[in-house]
């Protein structure tokens, strides 16, 4: 643990848990990007189903399906990060998350593996300021030749940028 | 110990609870044997519970308590007014010292010496005047250690601690052989016993004459007999005041050895290794028994007093409900009623897939399947009922509330309940406590008037505030009436134009009544700390809606006011309409549906070609189209092709229009909430027989103010 915050500094103080950089990531595309988020926030992974749409939602949130007796809400990464087509078939793929006491589906392109990647095969986000938040990236994982994007998911689910929960100023 | 915290910390709030019913409820001309012991049990609970756990300011508090408790039963000292107050005080803070134990909440001890010196006061007051010629009322001694030490008088020998007290009573025929035995462990858990001593020829059958030594005082004797043996007809006489002290202490020492009972347990073989010094007699007279053996405490209250206590605090509770109950956490019945629902949805599913199979061929599939329906319906209705309550939980605080407020105001109040018994779910019963205490609290400041202004105005002196709850189809209806001043229309709508509001002395008197729901709204003419700062009514309006009811008035000036109170019967279930508007489903609470319609082209008008209207039976209702409203792309734009849903809420009626109805059904409602956010003008989720969610319409908000935008420009 010592090691990881010594070597990036950056890393501890964005993944709000404590050695969340090193470990086990789901990997899955959206578009021609990769990414990995923590395996310990997935909760399954299923197909996509037919939703139910909710009245003035932003349009990446699809709307809601029944999991199991659960409300869970379905938020559409490619719609939500302008990446490659967006189409519905038989190889969606929707990652059930549990962030934030919450349960969130999400959903990619396709699911292609769980690695492991150590401190050092990660490397920080560079800081792209005005162009966009480089908050809920935990940093870029090198695997052979490809580059992963590491999100810090539960951190990306719960902003307000998404609008998944009630924001405070309303209350 | 910490793992029986909580169980105490529930007990002794709900003894707390029971306590102030019963000292409201007590007539102080002529207070009922029954109900001074039942006052006195609760106190002396209390204090056995806290000082097991080391409460020892809870103790300090109900001992001096139940000493003037156990006085006043007794008929020692007369109940009054005054002691009845003092009795509440100690009460409240009780509970304060209780939620100090609990964590939440910081007891002031300054309350609690002032009420601890009231008490003593009242003590102390009467112990002039009443003589106690048989019994000795040491019981009003509050420290312990006082009564503990050796009668001067029955000093012969130099060891403290141990006396001998003549125990002098009498059991029915009826008491078993359980309750005398318990009787004996009682007492040997004080001191040594002997029960040899017995009544001397010609005694009526069933009296007794036992001797005990012991260091406890006198008054944990009593205690230790108080609940087996008839207390009327007991008597403790410590041995020292009677003549031949120095022949029972030979008697003692004689069977002491060979006292089997005596040496059976530690605690009586410790004091019974005191050396025993002054000897005590104890008499005890008796009447009849009205001993049920119900009253007798559990068998495992032979032993340490604590113990004994909870025995007794476990048979007092049985008496009272009569019934057995389990104690089980709100989760644990929350995931039953979920799996019950779960249970239902899945249990349709299957019908749904069934109906299309061959009835001749798959009979005895199909006769399963419609059992399985009537069985999963029965679990889910006994299901939902763990968690109904029956209203009194919410009554039974306010007579506190009217009898303090009333006094404060100088008024007189009556507070009548009517239809106690009425059950709805729990989380209703939580968060209907608070509307209901503004709306009592409102009808005493405002709606009673004073003893002079009523007599004047030829009504009795004492006003009554009416609770009453009862079930009007799926609703449960709670009222609260008051036969005071009654609202004045001309004060609120002088003071709705004085606060800009639109109004016109044209407007309904339901439509004005409802004006002091409107925040900032108060027409009280001095603002105290009771009521006049026009928050309340606003809130109460808005707790009693975002429970799924509304609220309504009714009022006739000098005759009094009523304000009603309706509420779904659970927040777990929900009757619905299902209609679909493009693809999707909606669920329509039913309750708020008056009917549905198809319209003629000719009743459709529209206004300023914005809004649309219907004509319906003589009314132009204003027309919500679902399509528009949830931005859902529909095939039926022709309002004469489509359906038009009236909608009733809170007096007001609106016409929601979707594509078409598909079915009224029993949904099992969900939050969004959970996962997701709140929604505007959804209420809820629900899962549909095919496994799909369908969103719940808020009709209530949908009829107030369909578009958020104008609830943010207001």
């Amino acid at each position: 643990m010592t090691q990881i915050s010594m070597s990036t500094p950056t890393i501890s103080r964005q993944g709000g848990v404590p050695g969340a950089a090193a470990g086990e990531f789901l990997t899955f595309t959206l578009g021609t990007e990769e990414y990995g988020v923590d395996i310990l926030k997935v909760q399954e992974i299923r197909g996509y189903d037919a939703v139910t749409k909710i009245a003035n939602a932003p349009e990446f949130i699809k709307g809601v399906v029944n999991l199991r007796g659960i409300i869970v809400p379905i938020v559409d990464m490619r719609i939500k990060f302008n990446l490659g087509d967006v189409e519905y078939n038989q190889f969606t793929v929707v990652i059930i998350l549990n962030v934030a006491q919450r349960v969130v589906g999400m959903v990619v392109d396709s699911v292609s593996d769980v690695i492991m990647l150590s401190a050092d095969k990660i490397k920080p986000a560079p800081d792209f300021a005005a162009q966009f938040d480089v908050g809920y990236l935990i940093g870029l994982g090198t695997v052979d030749d490809r580059m992963l994007i590491l999100m810090d998911i539960e951190r990306l689910m719960s902003g307000s940028e998404m609008g998944l929960t009630d924001s405070p100023s309303l209350h | 110990m910490t793992q029986f915290y909580q169980i105490f910390f529930e007990e002794s709030s709900e003894l707390l609870a029971e306590m102030e019913n019963l000292l409201l409820k007590i007539d102080l001309a002529a207070p009922s044997k029954e109900e001074l012991d039942a006052i006195f049990r609760v106190a002396h609970s209390i204090k056995g519970g806290s000082s097991t756990f080391g409460f020892s300011d809870m103790t300090e508090v109900t001992h001096i308590l139940e000493s003037l408790l156990d006085r006043v039963r007794k008929g020692e000292l007369t109940l009054s007014a005054e002691m009845v107050d003092v009795f509440l005080q100690a009460r409240d803070v009780l509970l304060g010292q209780l939620g100090g134990h609990k964590g939440d909440g910081r007891p002031d001890p300054a309350a609690a010496e002032a009420v601890c010196s009231a008490l003593k006061r009242l003590a102390s007051q009467e112990a002039g005047v009443v003589a106690a010629p048989a019994i000795k009322p040491e019981s009003i001694m509050p420290p312990v250690a006082a009564v503990e030490q050796p009668l001067p008088a029955a000093g012969a020998s130099s060891a403290p601690g141990g006396e001998t007290y003549q125990l002098e009573f009498w059991l029915p025929e009826t008491t078993t052989e359980r309750s005398r035995d318990l009787l004996r462990a009682n007492l040997v858990a004080l001191g040594a016993l002997d029960e040899r001593a017995s009544p001397p020829g010609g005694a009526v059958a069933g009296s007794y004459v036992w001797r005990l030594v012991c260091s406890a005082p006198e008054t944990d004797i009593w205690e230790a007999m108080a609940f087996i043996v008839d207390t009327a007809r007991l008597k403790i006489q410590a041995e020292a005041a009677a003549p031949g002290w120095g022949l029972f202490e030979e008697m003692y020492q004689a069977l002491v050895p060979d006292s089997e009972v005596g040496a059976s347990t530690p605690a009586a073989a410790a004091s019974a290794s005191l050396p025993a010094s002054n000897v005590v007699s104890l008499e005890v007279p008796m009447r009849t028994g009205d001993l049920a053996s119900g009253a007798t405490p559990a068998p495992d209250a032979a032993g340490t007093k604590p113990a004994l206590n909870h025995g007794r605090r476990e048979s007092d509770r049985a008496a009272a409900a009569d019934a057995t109950s389990i104690r089980v956490g709100v989760e644990k019945v929350d995931q039953l009623i979920n799996l019950a629902g779960e249970l239902v949805i899945t249990q349709a599913m299957l019908l749904q897939t069934a109906s299309q199979l061959d009835p001749v061929l798959h009979e005895k599939l199909l006769n399963g399947l419609a059992q399985l329906d009537r069985n999963t319906r029965d679990l889910q209705e006994s299901v939902m009922s763990i968690r109904m309550m029956p209203i009194s939980f919410v009554f039974s605080r306010f007579p506190r509330v009217v009898r303090d407020l009333a006094t404060k105001l100088n008024k007189a109040v009556e507070l009548k309940t009517v239809g106690e018994n009425t059950e709805l779910d729990k989380g209703l019963i939580e968060k209907i406590a608070d509307p209901l205490n503004h709306l009592v609290r409102n009808s005493i400041d405002h709606g009673i008037e004073s003893p002079d202004k009523r007599r004047a105005a030829g009504k009795p002196e004492k006003g009554t505030i009416t609770l009453r709850a009862s079930h009007q189809g799926g609703n449960i209806v709670i009222e609260v009436a008051d036969d005071g001043a009654g609202l004045n229309r001309e004060r609120i709508l002088a003071k709705a134009r004085s606060r800009g509001m639109p109004v016109s002395d044209a407007m309904s008197d339901a439509d004005v009544w409802m004006l002091i729901f409107e925040a900032g709204f108060s027409t009280a003419e001095v603002v105290t700390d009771v009521s006049g700062r026009g928050v309340g009514m606003d809130v109460v309006r808005r707790n009693i809606q975002a429970l799924g009811g509304s609220v309504e008035i009714e009022s006739t000036q000098g005759a009094g006011s009523r304000i009603m109170i309706r509420l779904p019967l659970t927040l777990a279930i929900l009757d619905g309409l299902s209609v679909k508007v493009g693809d999707q489903l909606f669920i329509v609470p039913l309750n708020h549906i008056v009917e549905s319609l198809q319209p003629a082209a000719q009743d459709i008008k529209s206004i300023r070609n914005q809004g649309t209207v219907v004509h319906v039976r003589g009314e132009y209702l204003p027309v919500v189209k679902l399509h528009e409203m949830f931005n859902i792309a529909t095939q039926v734009h022709d309002m004469s092709r489509g359906i038009m849903v009236i909608l009733e809420a809170e007096g007001a009626k609106k016409a929601l229009f979707v594509d078409e109805l598909v079915g009224q059904h029993q949904v099992v409602i969900k939050s969004l909430e959970t996962n997701y956010r709140r929604v505007h003008g959804v209420s809820g989720a629900t899962i549909m027989g095919d496994g799909r969610v369908a969103l719940i319409i808020d009709a209530g908000l949908l009829v107030r103010n369909p578009k958020p935008e104008l609830r943010l420009a207001a």
